[in-house]
Protein backbone atom coordinates (compact mmCIF):
# COMPACT_ATOMS: atom_id res chain seq x y z
CA UNK A 1 0.00 0.00 0.00
CA UNK A 2 3.00 2.43 0.58
CA UNK A 3 3.77 2.72 -3.37
CA UNK A 4 -0.02 3.32 -3.43
CA UNK A 5 0.13 6.90 -0.70
CA UNK A 6 3.93 7.26 -2.56
CA UNK A 7 2.12 8.43 -5.59
CA UNK A 8 -1.77 9.42 -4.67
CA UNK A 9 -0.49 11.47 -1.85
CA UNK A 10 -2.78 13.43 0.06
CA UNK A 11 -2.16 16.90 -1.73
CA UNK A 12 -2.75 15.02 -5.32
CA UNK A 13 -5.67 13.64 -3.89
CA UNK A 14 -6.82 17.22 -1.95
CA UNK A 15 -6.36 18.70 -5.31
CA UNK A 16 -8.05 16.60 -7.52
CA UNK A 17 -11.03 16.48 -5.75
CA UNK A 18 -10.82 20.21 -4.89
CA UNK A 19 -9.24 22.12 -7.86
CA UNK A 20 -8.74 25.80 -6.89
CA UNK A 21 -7.79 27.21 -10.74
CA UNK A 22 -10.61 25.18 -12.64
CA UNK A 23 -12.74 27.40 -14.20
CA UNK A 24 -13.30 29.68 -16.63
CA UNK A 25 -10.73 33.24 -16.56
CA UNK A 26 -12.52 36.52 -17.55
CA UNK A 27 -10.28 38.43 -20.01
CA UNK A 28 -7.98 35.77 -20.99
CA UNK A 29 -5.15 36.60 -23.10
CA UNK A 30 -4.42 33.43 -24.51
CA UNK A 31 -5.34 29.76 -23.99
CA UNK A 32 -4.12 26.30 -25.09
CA UNK A 33 -5.53 23.15 -25.38
CA UNK A 34 -3.47 19.61 -24.41
CA UNK A 35 -4.77 16.44 -25.49
CA UNK A 36 -3.36 12.39 -24.07
CA UNK A 37 -4.84 10.25 -26.54
CA UNK A 38 -4.35 6.99 -25.01
CA UNK A 39 -5.74 8.61 -22.03
CA UNK A 40 -8.73 11.06 -22.66
CA UNK A 41 -7.49 13.58 -20.47
CA UNK A 42 -8.14 17.23 -22.09
CA UNK A 43 -7.47 20.50 -20.72
CA UNK A 44 -7.79 23.85 -21.75
CA UNK A 45 -5.62 26.24 -20.16
CA UNK A 46 -7.04 29.57 -19.55
CA UNK A 47 -3.86 32.67 -19.45
CA UNK A 48 -3.83 36.15 -18.71
CA UNK A 49 -0.75 37.99 -19.43
CA UNK A 50 0.06 41.18 -18.38
CA UNK A 51 3.27 42.46 -20.17
CA UNK A 52 5.71 39.69 -19.74
CA UNK A 53 3.79 38.43 -16.42
CA UNK A 54 1.30 35.69 -16.01
CA UNK A 55 -0.73 37.63 -13.81
CA UNK A 56 -3.62 34.75 -13.46
CA UNK A 57 -3.72 31.16 -15.05
CA UNK A 58 -6.85 28.36 -14.71
CA UNK A 59 -8.12 25.47 -16.45
CA UNK A 60 -10.94 23.80 -17.45
CA UNK A 61 -11.45 20.12 -19.26
CA UNK A 62 -11.38 16.72 -17.49
CA UNK A 63 -8.61 13.65 -16.53
CA UNK A 64 -8.20 11.58 -13.98
CA UNK A 65 -6.18 12.53 -10.71
CA UNK A 66 -2.71 12.61 -11.51
CA UNK A 67 -3.41 15.26 -14.92
CA UNK A 68 -5.76 17.07 -12.79
CA UNK A 69 -3.90 17.86 -9.69
CA UNK A 70 -0.82 18.54 -11.83
CA UNK A 71 -2.35 21.41 -13.96
CA UNK A 72 -4.30 22.74 -10.85
CA UNK A 73 -0.41 22.88 -8.91
CA UNK A 74 1.14 24.12 -12.11
CA UNK A 75 -1.78 27.37 -12.05
CA UNK A 76 -0.29 27.73 -8.46
CA UNK A 77 2.99 28.31 -8.90
CA UNK A 78 3.31 29.69 -11.83
CA UNK A 79 0.47 32.54 -11.23
CA UNK A 80 2.82 35.89 -10.97
CA UNK A 81 6.00 34.48 -12.59
CA UNK A 82 7.20 35.95 -15.43
CA UNK A 83 7.29 33.91 -18.93
CA UNK A 84 10.70 33.09 -18.53
CA UNK A 85 10.55 31.97 -15.10
CA UNK A 86 7.52 30.05 -15.86
CA UNK A 87 9.43 28.02 -18.90
CA UNK A 88 12.02 27.01 -16.59
CA UNK A 89 9.83 25.80 -14.44
CA UNK A 90 8.47 24.18 -16.46
CA UNK A 91 11.91 22.11 -17.88
CA UNK A 92 12.56 21.73 -13.97
CA UNK A 93 9.17 19.82 -13.23
CA UNK A 94 10.05 17.74 -17.11
CA UNK A 95 13.49 17.07 -15.68
CA UNK A 96 12.60 15.86 -12.52
CA UNK A 97 9.97 13.50 -14.05
CA UNK A 98 12.66 12.87 -16.42
CA UNK A 99 14.49 11.58 -12.95
CA UNK A 100 17.19 14.44 -13.99
CA UNK A 101 19.07 15.84 -11.40
CA UNK A 102 17.91 19.13 -10.32
CA UNK A 103 19.49 21.02 -7.33
CA UNK A 104 17.97 21.84 -3.88
CA UNK A 105 17.42 25.58 -5.31
CA UNK A 106 15.44 24.56 -8.35
CA UNK A 107 13.22 21.91 -6.88
CA UNK A 108 12.14 24.92 -4.51
CA UNK A 109 11.24 26.80 -7.15
CA UNK A 110 8.71 23.40 -7.87
CA UNK A 111 6.73 24.04 -4.29
CA UNK A 112 3.77 21.71 -4.35
CA UNK A 113 4.52 20.71 -7.18
CA UNK A 114 6.77 18.42 -5.95
CA UNK A 115 4.43 16.24 -5.23
CA UNK A 116 4.87 14.24 -9.08
CA UNK A 117 8.36 13.30 -8.09
CA UNK A 118 7.88 9.65 -7.91
CA UNK A 119 5.60 8.90 -10.88
CA UNK A 120 8.27 7.50 -12.82
CA UNK A 121 7.26 4.62 -10.49
CA UNK A 122 4.11 4.30 -12.42
CA UNK A 123 5.72 5.10 -16.09
CA UNK A 124 1.86 4.67 -17.55
CA UNK A 125 0.61 7.52 -15.62
CA UNK A 126 4.11 10.13 -16.57
CA UNK A 127 2.13 11.89 -19.28
CA UNK A 128 -1.04 12.61 -16.92
CA UNK A 129 1.15 14.18 -15.04
CA UNK A 130 3.40 16.44 -17.77
CA UNK A 131 0.81 17.54 -20.17
CA UNK A 132 -0.53 20.94 -18.48
CA UNK A 133 3.05 21.53 -18.07
CA UNK A 134 4.11 20.56 -21.98
CA UNK A 135 1.08 22.19 -23.27
CA UNK A 136 1.93 25.58 -21.37
CA UNK A 137 5.73 25.57 -22.51
CA UNK A 138 4.55 24.96 -25.90
CA UNK A 139 2.12 27.90 -26.05
CA UNK A 140 4.54 30.70 -24.20
CA UNK A 141 7.39 29.22 -27.01
CA UNK A 142 5.05 30.15 -29.30
CA UNK A 143 4.51 34.02 -28.11
CA UNK B 1 -13.21 -31.63 -17.06
CA UNK B 2 -10.42 -29.99 -16.23
CA UNK B 3 -10.65 -26.73 -13.94
CA UNK B 4 -9.37 -23.54 -14.15
CA UNK B 5 -6.95 -24.15 -11.23
CA UNK B 6 -5.66 -26.78 -13.45
CA UNK B 7 -5.68 -24.90 -16.22
CA UNK B 8 -4.28 -21.94 -15.18
CA UNK B 9 -0.72 -24.44 -14.65
CA UNK B 10 -0.57 -24.08 -18.02
CA UNK B 11 0.63 -20.68 -18.31
CA UNK B 12 3.97 -19.80 -17.28
CA UNK B 13 3.53 -16.77 -16.81
CA UNK B 14 1.87 -16.96 -13.61
CA UNK B 15 4.43 -18.85 -11.93
CA UNK B 16 6.21 -15.89 -11.80
CA UNK B 17 3.67 -13.15 -11.70
CA UNK B 18 1.44 -13.42 -8.23
CA UNK B 19 -1.04 -11.34 -10.46
CA UNK B 20 -4.94 -11.53 -10.78
CA UNK B 21 -4.32 -10.81 -15.30
CA UNK B 22 -8.25 -9.45 -16.19
CA UNK B 23 -7.54 -8.00 -19.25
CA UNK B 24 -7.94 -11.03 -21.93
CA UNK B 25 -9.28 -8.84 -24.44
CA UNK B 26 -6.62 -6.87 -25.35
CA UNK B 27 -4.34 -9.86 -25.56
CA UNK B 28 -4.37 -13.81 -23.29
CA UNK B 29 -1.42 -14.98 -22.01
CA UNK B 30 0.03 -17.54 -23.93
CA UNK B 31 0.36 -21.80 -22.47
CA UNK B 32 3.65 -23.48 -22.45
CA UNK B 33 2.66 -25.62 -25.57
CA UNK B 34 2.28 -22.30 -27.19
CA UNK B 35 5.62 -21.27 -26.31
CA UNK B 36 6.88 -24.63 -26.65
CA UNK B 37 5.67 -24.63 -30.43
CA UNK B 38 7.93 -21.68 -31.29
CA UNK B 39 11.05 -22.94 -29.42
CA UNK B 40 10.50 -25.82 -31.13
CA UNK B 41 10.07 -24.19 -34.88
CA UNK B 42 12.78 -22.24 -34.73
CA UNK B 43 15.24 -25.39 -33.73
CA UNK B 44 13.85 -28.05 -35.89
CA UNK B 45 11.66 -25.66 -38.79
CA UNK B 46 13.54 -22.72 -39.56
CA UNK B 47 13.90 -21.86 -42.83
CA UNK B 48 12.32 -19.12 -45.10
CA UNK B 49 9.39 -20.80 -47.19
CA UNK B 50 9.08 -20.93 -50.56
CA UNK B 51 12.24 -19.62 -51.04
CA UNK B 52 15.04 -22.46 -50.91
CA UNK B 53 15.23 -25.62 -52.80
CA UNK B 54 16.50 -27.66 -50.06
CA UNK B 55 15.12 -29.72 -47.65
CA UNK B 56 14.81 -27.36 -44.62
CA UNK B 57 13.06 -24.41 -46.48
CA UNK B 58 10.53 -27.26 -47.76
CA UNK B 59 10.17 -28.17 -44.08
CA UNK B 60 8.99 -24.73 -43.49
CA UNK B 61 6.93 -23.91 -46.48
CA UNK B 62 5.03 -27.85 -44.68
CA UNK B 63 4.66 -25.97 -41.75
CA UNK B 64 2.47 -23.21 -43.61
CA UNK B 65 0.73 -25.13 -45.66
CA UNK B 66 -0.01 -27.35 -43.27
CA UNK B 67 -0.99 -24.53 -40.57
CA UNK B 68 -2.71 -22.82 -43.21
CA UNK B 69 -5.52 -26.48 -43.48
CA UNK B 70 -5.69 -26.39 -39.82
CA UNK B 71 -6.69 -22.93 -39.24
CA UNK B 72 -9.78 -23.56 -42.35
CA UNK B 73 -10.83 -26.68 -40.11
CA UNK B 74 -10.56 -24.74 -37.27
CA UNK B 75 -13.18 -22.34 -38.79
CA UNK B 76 -14.94 -24.81 -40.84
CA UNK B 77 -13.71 -23.13 -44.48
CA UNK B 78 -14.40 -24.59 -47.89
CA UNK B 79 -10.66 -24.32 -49.20
CA UNK B 80 -7.31 -23.70 -47.31
CA UNK B 81 -6.73 -20.86 -49.81
CA UNK B 82 -9.16 -19.24 -48.05
CA UNK B 83 -7.22 -18.45 -45.06
CA UNK B 84 -5.30 -15.23 -45.65
CA UNK B 85 -2.58 -14.97 -42.28
CA UNK B 86 -2.09 -11.69 -41.30
CA UNK B 87 -0.43 -9.74 -38.40
CA UNK B 88 -3.80 -9.30 -37.29
CA UNK B 89 -6.94 -7.59 -36.86
CA UNK B 90 -6.06 -4.47 -37.83
CA UNK B 91 -3.88 -6.09 -40.67
CA UNK B 92 -6.76 -7.86 -41.75
CA UNK B 93 -9.42 -5.28 -42.03
CA UNK B 94 -7.06 -2.96 -43.81
CA UNK B 95 -6.66 -5.45 -46.32
CA UNK B 96 -10.28 -5.70 -46.97
CA UNK B 97 -10.52 -1.89 -47.08
CA UNK B 98 -8.26 -1.34 -49.63
CA UNK B 99 -8.88 -4.05 -51.95
CA UNK B 100 -12.59 -5.28 -51.41
CA UNK B 101 -13.84 -1.38 -50.67
CA UNK B 102 -11.83 0.50 -53.06
CA UNK B 103 -12.34 -1.67 -56.02
CA UNK B 104 -16.08 -1.75 -54.94
CA UNK B 105 -17.28 0.80 -53.06
CA UNK B 106 -18.78 3.96 -55.30
CA UNK B 107 -20.22 6.89 -54.99
CA UNK B 108 -23.86 7.04 -53.69
CA UNK B 109 -23.32 3.39 -52.01
CA UNK B 110 -23.57 3.02 -48.22
CA UNK B 111 -21.46 1.18 -45.57
CA UNK B 112 -23.01 0.06 -42.78
CA UNK B 113 -21.13 -0.35 -39.67
CA UNK B 114 -22.36 -1.40 -35.81
CA UNK B 115 -21.45 1.39 -33.28
CA UNK B 116 -20.03 -1.34 -31.31
CA UNK B 117 -17.06 -1.17 -33.86
CA UNK B 118 -13.59 -1.09 -32.89
CA UNK B 119 -11.39 1.80 -34.14
CA UNK B 120 -9.58 -1.30 -36.58
CA UNK B 121 -12.84 -1.44 -38.57
CA UNK B 122 -14.20 2.15 -38.35
CA UNK B 123 -10.93 4.07 -39.60
CA UNK B 124 -10.43 2.29 -42.34
CA UNK B 125 -14.03 1.88 -44.11
CA UNK B 126 -14.09 5.37 -43.10
CA UNK B 127 -11.16 6.08 -45.17
CA UNK B 128 -13.08 4.15 -48.07
CA UNK B 129 -16.13 5.83 -48.00
CA UNK B 130 -14.52 9.33 -47.81
CA UNK B 131 -12.37 8.49 -50.88
CA UNK B 132 -15.53 7.21 -52.93
CA UNK B 133 -17.84 9.71 -51.56
CA UNK B 134 -20.06 7.01 -50.26
CA UNK B 135 -22.07 7.02 -46.78
CA UNK B 136 -21.13 5.74 -43.55
CA UNK B 137 -23.63 4.88 -41.20
CA UNK B 138 -23.99 3.20 -37.67
CA UNK B 139 -26.59 0.79 -36.31
CA UNK B 140 -27.19 2.11 -32.86
CA UNK B 141 -28.29 0.12 -29.58
CA UNK B 142 -31.23 -0.18 -27.16
CA UNK B 143 -31.60 0.37 -23.84
CA UNK B 144 -30.37 -3.40 -23.10
CA UNK B 145 -26.92 -2.46 -25.45
CA UNK B 146 -27.95 -4.76 -28.41
CA UNK B 147 -28.88 -4.08 -32.11
CA UNK B 148 -32.78 -3.90 -32.75
CA UNK B 149 -34.06 -5.48 -35.55
CA UNK B 150 -35.69 -2.70 -36.30
CA UNK B 151 -32.40 -1.12 -36.31
CA UNK B 152 -30.84 -3.72 -38.66
CA UNK B 153 -33.81 -3.43 -40.84
CA UNK B 154 -33.89 0.33 -41.22
CA UNK B 155 -29.97 0.60 -41.34
CA UNK B 156 -29.21 -1.95 -43.97
CA UNK B 157 -30.53 -0.77 -47.72
CA UNK B 158 -30.28 -1.17 -51.24
CA UNK B 159 -27.69 1.10 -51.09
CA UNK B 160 -25.59 -0.87 -48.57
CA UNK B 161 -22.41 -2.67 -49.66
CA UNK B 162 -20.23 -3.94 -46.84
CA UNK B 163 -21.60 -4.18 -43.42
CA UNK B 164 -18.88 -4.45 -40.29
CA UNK B 165 -20.19 -6.66 -37.35
CA UNK B 166 -18.12 -7.64 -33.99
CA UNK B 167 -19.00 -10.87 -32.75
CA UNK B 168 -19.04 -9.87 -29.68
CA UNK B 169 -18.63 -5.94 -28.21
CA UNK B 170 -14.51 -5.33 -27.07
CA UNK B 171 -16.30 -2.61 -24.78
CA UNK B 172 -19.70 -3.99 -23.59
CA UNK B 173 -19.57 -7.75 -24.28
CA UNK B 174 -22.66 -8.06 -26.12
CA UNK B 175 -23.07 -11.04 -28.66
CA UNK B 176 -24.36 -9.53 -31.44
CA UNK B 177 -26.96 -10.63 -33.84
CA UNK B 178 -24.74 -11.44 -36.52
CA UNK B 179 -26.71 -14.01 -38.05
CA UNK B 180 -29.52 -12.05 -38.21
CA UNK B 181 -27.50 -9.04 -40.03
CA UNK B 182 -25.51 -11.43 -42.48
CA UNK B 183 -29.21 -12.84 -43.48
CA UNK B 184 -30.73 -8.60 -43.98
CA UNK B 185 -27.06 -7.99 -45.96
CA UNK B 186 -27.76 -10.79 -48.29
CA UNK B 187 -30.75 -9.81 -49.56
CA UNK B 188 -29.83 -6.61 -50.65
CA UNK B 189 -26.57 -7.64 -52.65
CA UNK B 190 -24.07 -6.60 -49.72
CA UNK B 191 -20.98 -8.52 -48.32
CA UNK B 192 -20.42 -9.05 -44.47
CA UNK B 193 -17.18 -8.72 -42.39
CA UNK B 194 -17.31 -10.11 -39.06
CA UNK B 195 -14.51 -9.15 -36.25
CA UNK B 196 -14.62 -12.11 -34.24
CA UNK B 197 -12.00 -11.24 -31.90
CA UNK B 198 -13.56 -11.11 -29.00
CA UNK B 199 -15.53 -14.59 -29.60
CA UNK B 200 -12.91 -16.69 -30.55
CA UNK B 201 -11.28 -17.62 -27.84
CA UNK B 202 -14.77 -18.28 -25.91
CA UNK B 203 -16.79 -19.85 -28.79
CA UNK B 204 -16.30 -21.62 -31.75
CA UNK B 205 -17.06 -19.90 -35.33
CA UNK B 206 -18.12 -21.87 -38.20
CA UNK B 207 -17.79 -19.70 -41.40
CA UNK B 208 -20.06 -21.54 -43.78
CA UNK B 209 -22.50 -21.76 -40.81
CA UNK B 210 -22.92 -17.90 -40.42
CA UNK B 211 -22.33 -17.80 -44.50
CA UNK B 212 -20.32 -14.71 -43.58
CA UNK B 213 -18.08 -13.32 -46.78
CA UNK B 214 -15.35 -12.44 -44.98
CA UNK B 215 -13.96 -12.92 -41.31
CA UNK B 216 -11.12 -11.52 -39.04
CA UNK B 217 -9.55 -11.77 -36.41
CA UNK B 218 -6.14 -11.74 -33.77
CA UNK B 219 -5.31 -14.80 -32.95
CA UNK B 220 -3.16 -13.26 -29.73
CA UNK B 221 -6.28 -12.90 -28.25
CA UNK B 222 -6.82 -16.49 -28.42
CA UNK B 223 -3.14 -17.83 -26.57
CA UNK B 224 -1.20 -18.32 -29.87
CA UNK B 225 1.72 -15.62 -30.41
CA UNK B 226 1.28 -12.00 -30.81
CA UNK B 227 1.79 -10.99 -34.29
CA UNK B 228 -0.44 -13.66 -35.25
CA UNK B 229 -4.18 -12.89 -37.12
CA UNK B 230 -6.39 -14.18 -39.74
CA UNK B 231 -8.58 -13.21 -42.54
CA UNK B 232 -10.90 -15.44 -44.35
CA UNK B 233 -12.88 -14.84 -46.88
CA UNK B 234 -14.95 -16.54 -49.47
CA UNK B 235 -12.83 -17.55 -52.52
CA UNK B 236 -14.60 -16.62 -54.92
CA UNK B 237 -14.73 -12.47 -53.67
CA UNK B 238 -10.96 -13.38 -52.80
CA UNK B 239 -10.32 -14.22 -56.15
CA UNK B 240 -11.40 -11.26 -57.49
CA UNK B 241 -10.01 -9.29 -55.37
CA UNK B 242 -6.69 -7.18 -56.16
CA UNK B 243 -3.60 -7.49 -53.94
CA UNK B 244 -2.91 -5.24 -50.39
CA UNK B 245 0.77 -5.40 -50.02
CA UNK B 246 3.21 -6.07 -53.18
CA UNK B 247 6.23 -7.45 -53.03
CA UNK B 248 7.67 -10.96 -53.00
CA UNK B 249 6.43 -14.57 -52.39
CA UNK B 250 2.65 -12.60 -54.33
CA UNK B 251 3.46 -12.60 -57.50
CA UNK B 252 4.47 -14.45 -60.72
CA UNK B 253 6.55 -12.89 -63.58
CA UNK B 254 7.74 -9.58 -62.72
CA UNK B 255 8.79 -6.91 -65.75
CA UNK B 256 10.61 -4.05 -65.28
CA UNK B 257 7.19 -2.20 -66.05
CA UNK B 258 4.45 -4.70 -64.80
CA UNK B 259 3.60 -8.09 -62.88
CA UNK B 260 1.14 -10.93 -62.58
CA UNK B 261 0.20 -11.83 -59.31
CA UNK B 262 -0.19 -15.33 -57.61
CA UNK B 263 -2.61 -16.86 -56.87
CA UNK B 264 -4.49 -17.48 -54.06
CA UNK B 265 -3.54 -17.25 -50.94
CA UNK B 266 -0.04 -16.42 -51.79
CA UNK B 267 -1.39 -13.04 -53.65
CA UNK B 268 -2.59 -11.96 -50.38
CA UNK B 269 1.11 -13.06 -48.46
CA UNK B 270 3.48 -10.68 -49.78
CA UNK B 271 6.45 -11.29 -47.62
CA UNK B 272 7.95 -13.63 -45.50
CA UNK B 273 5.35 -14.84 -43.16
CA UNK B 274 5.63 -15.64 -39.25
CA UNK B 275 5.92 -19.07 -39.86
CA UNK B 276 6.93 -19.72 -36.39
CA UNK B 277 3.98 -17.49 -35.04
CA UNK B 278 1.55 -19.33 -37.37
CA UNK B 279 2.90 -22.92 -35.65
CA UNK B 280 2.20 -21.53 -32.27
CA UNK B 281 -1.23 -20.76 -33.51
CA UNK B 282 -1.67 -23.92 -34.59
CA UNK B 283 -0.75 -25.22 -31.42
CA UNK B 284 -3.32 -22.93 -29.70
CA UNK B 285 -6.14 -24.15 -31.75
CA UNK B 286 -5.20 -27.58 -30.34
CA UNK B 287 -4.96 -26.51 -26.72
CA UNK B 288 -8.48 -24.57 -27.47
CA UNK B 289 -9.86 -28.11 -28.38
CA UNK B 290 -8.27 -30.00 -26.52
CA UNK B 291 -10.04 -28.52 -23.14
CA UNK B 292 -12.68 -28.29 -25.83
CA UNK B 293 -15.28 -25.15 -26.06
CA UNK B 294 -17.97 -26.46 -23.64
CA UNK B 295 -15.41 -26.45 -20.75
CA UNK B 296 -14.07 -22.97 -21.34
CA UNK B 297 -18.20 -22.26 -21.56
CA UNK B 298 -18.31 -23.65 -17.97
CA UNK B 299 -15.73 -22.22 -16.67
CA UNK B 300 -15.83 -19.06 -18.14
CA UNK B 301 -19.71 -18.71 -18.08
CA UNK B 302 -19.90 -18.97 -13.98
CA UNK B 303 -17.18 -16.66 -13.67
CA UNK B 304 -18.53 -13.69 -15.36
CA UNK B 305 -21.98 -14.48 -13.40
CA UNK B 306 -19.48 -14.44 -10.25
CA UNK B 307 -17.89 -10.89 -11.22
CA UNK B 308 -21.25 -9.65 -12.13
CA UNK B 309 -22.86 -10.58 -9.08
CA UNK B 310 -19.80 -9.07 -7.07
CA UNK B 311 -20.03 -6.27 -9.38
CA UNK B 312 -23.60 -5.12 -8.56
CA UNK B 313 -22.92 -5.91 -4.87
CA UNK B 314 -20.82 -2.79 -4.83
CA UNK B 315 -22.57 0.53 -4.57
CA UNK B 316 -20.58 3.14 -6.24
CA UNK B 317 -19.86 0.72 -9.62
CA UNK B 318 -21.81 1.44 -12.78
CA UNK B 319 -22.18 -1.45 -15.00
CA UNK B 320 -22.70 -1.44 -19.02
CA UNK B 321 -24.03 -4.63 -19.48
CA UNK B 322 -27.23 -5.82 -20.70
CA UNK B 323 -28.75 -8.41 -17.92
CA UNK B 324 -29.52 -11.10 -20.45
CA UNK B 325 -26.75 -12.79 -19.57
CA UNK B 326 -27.16 -15.56 -22.28
CA UNK B 327 -26.13 -12.36 -24.40
CA UNK B 328 -23.46 -11.59 -22.84
CA UNK B 329 -19.40 -12.85 -22.96
CA UNK B 330 -16.60 -12.46 -20.64
CA UNK B 331 -15.96 -8.62 -21.27
CA UNK B 332 -17.80 -6.34 -18.43
CA UNK B 333 -17.34 -2.35 -18.16
CA UNK B 334 -17.79 -0.45 -15.95
CA UNK B 335 -17.43 3.24 -13.48
CA UNK B 336 -16.36 4.00 -10.32
CA UNK B 337 -18.68 6.74 -9.15
CA UNK B 338 -16.21 10.02 -8.95
CA UNK B 339 -13.25 8.46 -10.14
CA UNK B 340 -11.65 8.30 -13.01
CA UNK B 341 -10.98 5.27 -15.15
CA UNK B 342 -7.44 5.19 -15.21
CA UNK B 343 -6.95 6.40 -11.50
CA UNK B 344 -8.84 2.80 -11.22
CA UNK B 345 -6.27 0.98 -13.55
CA UNK B 346 -3.20 2.62 -11.60
CA UNK B 347 -4.55 1.47 -8.18
CA UNK B 348 -5.91 -1.45 -8.78
CA UNK B 349 -2.25 -2.36 -10.57
CA UNK B 350 -0.42 -1.43 -7.34
CA UNK B 351 -2.85 -4.02 -6.16
CA UNK B 352 -1.74 -7.05 -8.23
CA UNK B 353 -4.64 -6.75 -10.66
CA UNK B 354 -4.34 -5.81 -14.37
CA UNK B 355 -7.45 -4.06 -16.40
CA UNK B 356 -8.01 -2.09 -19.14
CA UNK B 357 -8.71 1.49 -18.93
CA UNK B 358 -9.88 3.89 -21.47
CA UNK B 359 -11.78 4.18 -24.65
CA UNK B 360 -10.48 0.80 -25.95
CA UNK B 361 -10.39 1.57 -29.36
CA UNK B 362 -14.17 2.44 -29.61
CA UNK B 363 -14.25 6.00 -28.96
CA UNK B 364 -17.10 6.49 -30.95
CA UNK B 365 -19.18 4.05 -29.19
CA UNK B 366 -17.92 5.89 -25.77
CA UNK B 367 -19.27 9.36 -27.00
CA UNK B 368 -22.55 7.29 -27.88
CA UNK B 369 -22.87 6.05 -24.29
CA UNK B 370 -21.94 9.36 -23.43
CA UNK B 371 -19.30 8.62 -21.48
CA UNK B 372 -15.15 9.48 -21.89
CA UNK B 373 -13.53 6.03 -20.76
CA UNK B 374 -14.66 2.81 -18.80
CA UNK B 375 -13.00 0.56 -17.02
CA UNK B 376 -13.07 -2.80 -18.21
CA UNK B 377 -12.50 -6.55 -17.09
CA UNK B 378 -12.24 -9.41 -19.29
CA UNK B 379 -12.22 -13.22 -18.44
CA UNK B 380 -10.22 -16.46 -19.08
CA UNK B 381 -10.66 -19.94 -18.11
CA UNK B 382 -7.42 -19.75 -16.37
CA UNK B 383 -9.14 -16.82 -14.09
CA UNK B 384 -10.19 -17.85 -10.93
CA UNK B 385 -12.80 -17.08 -8.10
CA UNK B 386 -9.68 -15.39 -6.40
CA UNK B 387 -8.53 -12.85 -8.93
CA UNK B 388 -11.81 -11.53 -8.72
CA UNK B 389 -12.09 -11.07 -5.19
CA UNK B 390 -9.31 -9.55 -5.14
CA UNK B 391 -10.64 -7.46 -8.28
CA UNK B 392 -13.97 -6.89 -5.81
CA UNK B 393 -11.20 -5.93 -2.84
CA UNK B 394 -9.27 -3.84 -4.43
CA UNK B 395 -11.93 -1.47 -6.30
CA UNK B 396 -13.56 -1.33 -3.00
CA UNK B 397 -9.93 0.20 -1.51
CA UNK B 398 -9.96 2.98 -4.57
CA UNK B 399 -12.96 3.65 -3.41
CA UNK B 400 -12.57 4.28 0.15
CA UNK B 401 -9.51 6.24 -0.77
CA UNK B 402 -11.04 8.68 -2.85
CA UNK B 403 -13.99 9.14 -0.19
CA UNK B 404 -12.15 10.08 2.73
CA UNK B 405 -10.72 12.92 0.71
CA UNK B 406 -13.62 13.56 -0.95
CA UNK B 407 -15.38 13.48 2.88
CA UNK B 408 -13.20 16.42 3.57
CA UNK B 409 -13.75 18.93 1.12
CA UNK B 410 -14.83 22.15 2.30
C1 LIG C 1 -13.20 -6.47 -31.71
C2 LIG C 1 -11.78 -6.14 -32.02
N1 LIG C 1 -11.39 -5.95 -33.29
C3 LIG C 1 -10.13 -5.67 -33.61
C4 LIG C 1 -9.16 -5.55 -32.66
C5 LIG C 1 -7.78 -5.17 -33.11
O1 LIG C 1 -6.87 -6.11 -32.77
P1 LIG C 1 -5.32 -5.88 -33.12
O2 LIG C 1 -4.90 -4.68 -32.36
O3 LIG C 1 -4.68 -7.13 -32.65
O4 LIG C 1 -5.23 -5.70 -34.59
C6 LIG C 1 -9.50 -5.76 -31.32
C7 LIG C 1 -8.53 -5.71 -30.22
O5 LIG C 1 -7.97 -4.77 -29.78
C8 LIG C 1 -10.84 -6.05 -31.00
O6 LIG C 1 -11.22 -6.22 -29.73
Amino acid sequence: MDQIEEIYSNIIMERSMQAYHKHELENETCSAHGYNPNCGDDITLHIKLCDDKIEDMSFTGSGCAISQSSTDIMAEVLKGKTVAEAKEIADIFVAMIDRKPITDQQKKLLKDAVAFQNISNMPARVKCAILAWKTLKNKLDEL
Amino acid sequence: MKTNYELRKDFSIFENENIAYLDNAATSQKPKCVLDALEKFYKKYNANPHRGAYNLSIKATEVLNKSRHRVAEFLNARFDEEIIFTKNATESLNLLAYSYGMDNIKSGDEIVLSIMEHHSMIVPFQKVAQAKNATLKYMYLNDDYQIDDKEIESKITGKTKIVGIVSVSNVLGTITNYKKIIEKAHSVGAVVIVDISQSIAHKPFDVQDADADFVVFSAHKMYAPLGTGVLYGKKELLEKMSPFMMGGDMIEYVYEQSTSFAPLPNKFEAGTQNVAGIYGLCSAIDYLQNIGYDTIYKIESSLTEYLLKKLKELPFVKLYCTDNLSQHEAVVSFNIDGVHPHDVASILDMQGVCIRAGNHCAQPLLRYLGVDSTCRVSISFYNTKEDIDKLIKALKKVYEMFMKFKNNQR
